[in-house]
């Protein structure tokens, strides 16, 4: 049975995104996935990893009053760890941070629900998670931190599921029947085939 | 950021990062809005020719840029998706209000 883990830890800074799925696509060669493989779980682990980022150390006066109490050292304030484990062919990948926790797992999973306070964030960076790796686990409690656990099977072949039929959000989003200019006045030829508009 | 940016007449094409994540969106959203009212921008046409990795955060920065620009009477388009954007795109379900191209089409809108 061939076994192999790593850890990694880093400050949680957007700059940091993109090292940490690089990172754990590099430690998952070993199992010779395929380029979609890769692109999946390095998807999942930047969603993982940019949660903690936005979220776990927003709340900077929760996290000191933690520190003033507990034997933590301030050097942990603000860090994430990723720990990636093979087991034959399973990927484990475990995304932790110790900052602020989330008070309802369950609701923050849903898609396009977001606590964020800026306007830019599509609330569906567990949606993408769950769609683009086998399992995934939450666990987490205000002031206890986050623990992301997914795993995925390399060289299973699987196909992803697309959230847009569990959801009817972009429903709302749509411009009405009259009063709204169309979609798009683009030409659908061939020289830009129209993809995935449902043909309004 | 310059060279990010094209424009002509009320058409905005954005020219993608190879890599679309929270730190390379936040950025862009910002720069984006900012163009979009000085030069009254009508629609706005993400080229994601040169992207090949996008997370969550694209489509966070493609819906945010989809309701500024409805509520001015404006339009986004997708153009140039090649099959990783287009499997992130899918999933997501977002061209239920937006248009996605796998090339770049030849008339551009009347915005």
């Amino acid at each position: 049975m061939q076994q192999n883990e790593m850890k990694l830890e880093f400050d949680s800074h957007s700059c940091n995104e993109s090292f940490a799925r690089v990172t754990v696509a590099a430690f998952m060669t070993q199992l010779n996935p395929t380029l979609e493989e890769v692109a999946d779980v390095k998807t999942a682990v930047s969603e993982a990893v940019t949660n903690a980022i936005i979220h776990a150390y927003k709340n900077e006066s929760v996290v000191k009053s933690r520190f003033v109490k507990s034997e933590d050292t301030a050097e942990e304030a603000g860090r994430i760890w990723i720990t990636c484990h093979i087991r034959d062919n399973l990927l484990e990948v475990e995304v932790r941070d110790t900052g602020c926790g989330i008070a309802d797992v369950k609701r923050a999973m849903e898609p396009f629900f977001s606590t964020a306070e800026e306007n830019d964030h599509s609330g569906l960076g567990f949606a993408f998670m769950e769609a683009f790796m086998d399992t995934l686990e939450v666990e987490s409690a205000p002031g206890e931190g986050t623990c992301v656990r997914m795993t995925r099977r390399i060289g299973g072949g699987r196909h992803s599921e697309s959230i847009c039929g569990k959801t009817d959000a972009f429903d709302m989003l749509q411009p009405e029947q009259d009063g709204m200019p169309p979609k798009s006045q683009y030409d659908g030829n061939d020289a830009g085939n129209i993809l995935l508009s449902d043909g309004r | 950021m310059d060279s990010v940016f094209s424009i002509a007449g009320t058409v905005m094409t954005v020219h993608l990062p190879a890599e679309i994540d929270h730190h390379t969106s936040d950025r862009l959203c910002a720069e984006a809005d900012k163009l979009v009212q000085r030069k009254h921008i009508r629609c706005i046409v993400f080229d994601f020719a040169g992207t090949t990795f996008m997370d969550s955060s694209g489509i966070g920065m493609l819906i945010g840029r989809y309701k500024r620009m409805r509520f001015m009477g404006g339009t986004v388009a997708a153009v140039n998706v090649g099959e990783r954007i287009r499997k992130m795109l899918e999933v997501s379900g977002i061209g239920k209000i937006m248009d996605i191209y796998e090339g770049m089409p030849l008339r551009t809108p009347a915005c």
